[in-house]
């Protein structure tokens, strides 16, 4: 019953996708379009959620649609229901945004059909129940985001950042259909039933981990795949920027799950599978937020900052993974809860964020922080909330993204049981690279914040902003009050997620923290480690307001403003403030050079000389120079080879195919 | 839990609010009579504090409400934290609100935002201050979670008040890894605390400076408050030091007032003890250029990292 | 739970890791020399301790060489040859302390992960003791490796060889006369290598290994 109404609320989606071609030309088009997705969103959310929170059994669909041997298969279980309830927290908040936001749209026949579109496809992926669904749901997400990335295609760099896209998802497609291929095994047991029901030889179960890694990796942005991220998610519009990099990874990371947790089943684990997700993840957490940092454009950054927490998310998924091969499942159980709080929170921050940098697009036209700055003045209630949100991805108590790094830790903190050498010093490796990436991630968001919201105006643009409209800033504040939310009563969240942790691993999950006094996280035990956000934001509250109150009671309150004093030389031009550059200088110097052979050159002209003196900054990327330049040669390489054979004439191409057969006859006779 | 409990917690956390301002004159008393100079008395902060907070705020036009919000929020952060970690009792009603690495997190927060409020008002100065502070953290936390993991591995838990009540068994035992760990929490706190090597507390005009320069643009009570601010987050250091590797003399949960008190002076002397310590340090070392720090701080994430190391090889013989 | 007696060998053994890792750390010539004195000093305690709870009292007589020799004679005749040379304030061209901790980090990690899985079922101290002395091996081989200077060399050479003393400690000491060859041959090195620094210095006017490097291919040419 729920899943035929799922079903038609998706089809609802679609429909409205069609309206979406022609509602451009109605003036009201957009609007009620955003509209209708904001209301099947929001369906969507609270049935998932209710389910979820019901912790009723699997539901299950067949429809006579798809391949006829095999018809469509859905299914609801926890898991899904939980991606869901992301999927469509994340879609309801970005149609919200999208109401105002769309009215700055130039050329919105390019956004509107294809946004239910990708709504839609995200959704079934996560019901899909067999491999064909799948497939097909995934592809109908790729390539309909594919086309909101290429809404503003005359730009020269949003058409290379289409085709890379492509190519990465047809890559990641390429490896996921293999992978399911392995596991429907010789049978062809195409639904997802039959997989888990099927033992998957441990030389093969290998291969289909390493292919699921591939294929997931490519979409959710695992280094070395990444490449492709950074570029598509910025270039679509803010709103589903939001929605690529809050919420299409974190189904790339359901796809892994499903593919390795669920279908390969835990319980075939071997030990270096987690090793190798785990590395995967560290190297992946500290290379993006690294990027992160070089980044003076204000969606890449952010985009290349989703490559961090993607890398975070899989150290908890690596580490679940190494227990459960060792049959350690209640500390199993205490890192998939880390991992999938984390989905849930940087789907939370990081769509807050890119909907605050889509409403400083939309006020100043500028994405490059060089030019921005001193917003905050202008544009006090979106600095706000993206203050928020920058603090909780910082990892910053009370807020949500320092409980899910925190469990992450306990959880590594659990390791030395793990009887593997490799892994017992791969995870205390994996644990200081952890720490590392939460460093720097607070030093980008200062960075982030700092340059953009505080100082003085750097552009005309910058300095004549205005607040953005009411929709797109209840979006936001719904989204930094969600932040909040889970940081300070994370023990709700950890028992919403028991039931997915329980499908995931055996029945095994972390124990109930309702009952916990003051509402406390106490994962493992008392006295081992235990966390109270409620009772952190009170005492940083009342300390907070009681010594106001005191100061301003007993001291003075007096206030005079007044030129800056900036030890006695304050000068009036806005340019001799820090710049985003000049702000990761130190960082640069100290791990650039290492990770990215940072080299700066200072060109002084001598005095009496009226050109400017010039500071350059070579930075290489180290991944794509070593990996893809090299393939992308060779590709040229031979396809320059191959070239020969457009120019032949139709007798050659003749005998060509006629060769060809009888080189695959004469192959099949000698091979019988 | 009985009453006396909480009045102990908030005597606890009074008590570091009362100390943190006597603890900075001391240091800088003890630095003074090393130098042979006389020093102005030990009390001499609070009387500063006193003056500044009555004094009116100058701000800068350019200045945000987030500018006037950070003081408040960064001594929320750093009270909140300092109050948590045990000084002369342990176990007591909220401690366990946070374990050691949500310590080292509000120590972030308020980090976080002293850097917001250094580029808040669009200096040199402050971006200079808030860009060299963050790179200074992004390689002292580290270094702070792996003695942490050091610690864990050892104590098999987080949560101070237990680790110091593992502390005091016997089954320590002698262990490099712990050396190594209190080497890197020295290294770390030095850095956090602005001390030189790594940075130079007395300075005011030079391009050294890292802490001074992004609080430059305070006045009045904001920068009361920041002041009282630091010297938090030296007691703060200090009592995790002692917490952790001297828990000597620490009095337990439901102990009699008079062994609070007993527990209460040997803190305020160890406190004393770890002030001199640190003077004498610092006036035996000179200053750093702002990018061998790095270097001091990466060998402080190496030790971390080692310790572990070792300590794995030693649990699993 | 472990004895005290294992407590103090772990601490000492441990300890010289620790000191190699400062040797690493190290960039003036007097510091390195230093923390050279100071790794043998451990040495030698380590060394006596073992002797103490293995009651062999052959190794006190290694104990003793490590102690005059390597804590006490060779830093004395090092800082001598530096000073003569006139090299004190040189500061030496390190490709980077920060990836040569990391290394040296992934070292110790090989070191254990290698050591300790082979050994299974000796008794806990050698294993200990093996792992350890293999992993001050190799960060003396890193610094070797690592350092232009020819003093370095020379004094990652000598922790490479402290390094070995303390296997040797730990299976249960070499015999006598081994021993004690090992340290003449030692001395012999060092004042070979004494005088052949004074000869290249009087060749190339430096004891940069790089610049000799750059002479040599200049001969090849």
């Amino acid at each position: 019953m729920l899943l035929t109404l799922l079903l038609v609320l998706l089809l609802v989606l679609l429909a409205a996708g069609g309206y979406g071609t022609v509602a451009p030309a109605r003036p009201q088009g957009s609007r009620y379009l955003y509209s209708v997705s904001l209301a099947v969103c929001t369906v969507l959310l609270l049935l998932a959620l209710a389910h979820l929170l019901s912790g009723r059994e699997p539901l299950h669909l067949s429809l006579p649609l798809g391949l006829p041997w095999l018809g469509l298969h859905l299914r609801l279980d926890a898991l899904s229901a939980f991606f869901l309830v992301v999927v469509n927290l994340g879609g309801a908040v970005a149609s919200l945004f999208g109401l105002g936001y769309g009215a700055h749209e130039r050329e919105p026949e390019r956004v509107l059909p294809f946004y239910p579109a990708f709504l839609a496809g995200m959704n079934l992926v996560l019901l899909a129940d067999d491999a064909f669904a799948f497939l097909f749901a995934w592809e109908f997400m790729s390539i309909s985001s594919w086309a909101l990335v290429m809404a503003h295609h005359r730009e020269p760099a949003n058409l290379r950042a289409g085709y890379l896209y492509l190519v990465m998802a047809c890559f990641g497609t390429l490896a996921l259909l293999l992978a399911f291929g392995l596991l429907a095994g010789v049978d062809g047991g195409y639904g997802f039933a039959a997989m888990r029901a099927s033992q998957t030889p441990p030389a093969l179960a290998a291969l289909v981990l390493v292919l699921a890694l591939l294929g997931a990796g490519s979409k959710a942005g695992l280094v070395p795949l990444h490449v492709w991220l950074p570029l598509a998610h910025p270039a679509a519009p803010s709103h589903v920027s939001a929605l690529m990099s809050g919420v299409m990874t974190k189904v790339a990371v359901y796809g892994f799950i499903r593919i390795v947790f669920d279908l390969l089943g835990g319980e075939s684990a071997v030990w270096w599978w987690g090793g190798l997700v785990l590395a995967a993840g560290g190297v992946t957490a500290v290379l993006g937020v690294l990027y992160a940092l070089m980044q003076h454009d204000l969606k890449r950054l952010l985009a290349y900052h989703t490559v961090e927490n993607i890398g975070i998310i899989f150290i908890g998924l690596g580490l679940a993974l190494a227990f459960q091969a060792n049959l350690m499942y209640f500390n199993a159980a205490l890192a998939l809860t880390a991992a999938l709080f984390h989905v849930l929170n940087h789907s939370l921050f990081k769509s807050l964020l890119f909907l605050g940098a889509g409403a400083v697009l939309t006020a100043t036209g500028e994405r490059d922080m060089e030019r921005l700055g001193g917003l905050i003045h202008r544009m006090p209630h979106t600095a706000l909330a993206f203050l928020i949100g920058s603090a909780a991805i910082s990892a910053l108590p009370p807020l949500n993204g320092f409980v899910s790094e925190w469990m992450t830790f306990q959880a590594i903190l659990n390791s030395p049981e793990l009887p593997q050498w490799l892994l017992k010093f791969l995870v205390p490796a994996v644990g200081a690279l952890l720490a590392l990436s939460a460093a720097l991630a607070a030093a980008c968001f200062v960075k982030a914040f700092g340059i953009t919201f505080l100082g003085r105006p750097r552009s005309p643009a910058a300095a004549d902003a205005g607040e953005t409209d009411r929709f797109s800033l209840s979006a936001m504040f719904v989204l930094a009050g969600l932040c909040l939310l889970a940081g300070v009563l994370p023990g709700l969240v950890v028992d919403g997620l028991g039931p997915v942790v329980g499908l995931l691993n055996g029945g095994a999950r972390l124990t109930d923290q309702y009952h916990q006094p003051w509402l406390t996280l106490v994962p493992v035990g008392p006295l081992k480690s235990s966390y109270n956000g409620l009772l952190v934001m009170l005492f940083m509250a009342v300390s907070g307001v009681a010594a106001a109150l005191l100061i301003h009671r007993f001291a003075s309150s007096a206030v005079r403003r007044g030129p800056a004093w900036d030890c006695g030389f304050p000068d009036a031009s806005p340019a001799t403030q820090y710049t985003a550059g000049s702000f990761a200088q130190p960082i640069r110097r100290v791990f650039g050079s290492l990770v990215f052979q940072a080299r700066e050159r200072v060109t002084m002209p001598p005095p009496g000389d009226l050109r400017p003196a010039r500071l350059e900054v070579e930075l290489h990327d180290p991944v794509w120079e070593r990996a893809y330049a090299p393939i992308a040669a060779a590709v040229i390489a031979v396809s320059t080879r191959a070239n020969v054979l457009q120019y032949l004439t139709i007798r050659r191409y003749l005998s060509l195919v006629f060769g060809a057969l009888v080189v695959l006859l004469l192959g099949m006779a000698l091979w019988r | 839990m009985a009453l006396i409990d909480y009045l102990v917690q908030g005597g606890q956390m009074l008590l570091v609010l009362m100390l943190a301002p006597l603890l900075t004159g001391w240091v800088r008393w003890v630095k003074a009579r090393l130098l042979r100079r006389r020093g102005p008395s030990p009390l001499q902060p609070y009387r500063d504090l006193v003056k500044l907070s009555r004094k009116e705020v100058v701000l800068a036009d350019s200045a945000s409400w987030l500018f006037r919000v950070a003081p408040y929020l960064i001594f929320a952060a750093l009270w909140v934290a300092a109050s948590l970690v045990p000084t002369f009792a342990g176990g007591l009603p909220f401690s366990w609100t946070a374990d050691l690495i949500a310590i080292v997190a509000l120590l972030g927060t308020a980090r976080f935002f002293l850097a917001l409020a250094g580029l808040d008002v669009g200096t040199s100065f402050g971006g200079i201050g808030s860009s060299r502070e963050m790179m200074i953290a992004s390689l002292a936390e580290p270094a702070m979670l792996m003695m942490v993991f050091t610690l864990s591995l050892l104590a098999g838990t987080t949560e101070l008040s237990a680790v110091a009540r593992f502390m005091l068994t016997a089954d320590v035992g002698l262990r490099v890894s712990l050396a190594l760990a209190l080497l890197a929490l020295v290294i770390v706190a030095i850095a956090e605390n602005a001390r030189i090597p790594v940075d130079n507390p007395a300075t005011h005009l030079e391009l050294t400076m890292v802490h001074e320069a992004m609080v430059l643009e305070y006045s009045g009570r904001h920068l009361a408050l920041i002041e009282l601010s630091s010297s938090l987050k030296l007691v703060l250091y200090l009592s995790l030091v002692a917490c952790i590797f001297a828990p000597w003399g620490m009095a337990s949960a439901g102990a009699g007032s008079a062994a609070y008190g007993y527990a209460a002076v040997i803190y305020v002397a160890k406190l004393a003890l770890g002030g001199v310590l640190l003077a004498l340090f610092e006036s035996s070392i000179a200053k750093m250029r702002v990018f061998r720090v790095d270097q001091f701080l990466g060998a402080a994430l190496m030790l971390g990292l080692l310790g572990a190391l070792l300590l794995f090889v030693s649990r699993s013989l | 739970m472990h004895s005290l007696e294992f407590d103090i060998a772990h601490f000492l053994a441990g300890g010289m890791v620790v000191l190699s890792f400062l040797l690493l750390y190290q960039d003036r010539v007097y510091a390195l020399l230093n923390v050279f004195a100071l790794h043998s000093l451990v040495l030698a305690l380590a060394v006596g301790w073992q002797a103490y709870i293995q009651e062999a009292h052959h190794l006190y007589v290694t104990a003793g060489i490590a102690l005059v020799f390597k804590a006490i004679v060779i830093p004395m005749a090092l800082r001598r040859i530096v000073r003569r040379l006139g090299i004190h304030r040189t500061l030496e061209v390190v490709g980077g302390v920060g990836r040569d901790m990391l290394a040296g980090a992934a070292l110790v990690a090989l070191a254990i992960m290698v050591m300790l899985p082979v050994t299974v079922g000796a008794d806990a101290l050698a294993r200990e003791d093996l792992a350890f002395a293999l992993a001050v091996l190799l960060l003396g081989l890193l610094l070797m490796v690592n350092r232009h200077n020819a003093i370095s060399l020379v004094i990652g050479f000598m922790s490479l060889e402290n390094g070995l003393v303390l296997a040797a400690a730990g299976a249960r000491g070499m015999p006598l006369a081994v021993e004690i060859s090992v340290a003449f041959s030692v001395l012999i090195a060092l004042i070979v290598i004494g005088v052949f620094l004074f000869r290249i210095r009087e060749r190339f006017d430096s004891v940069d290994m790089q610049a000799m490097d750059s002479f040599r291919e200049s001969r090849l040419k």
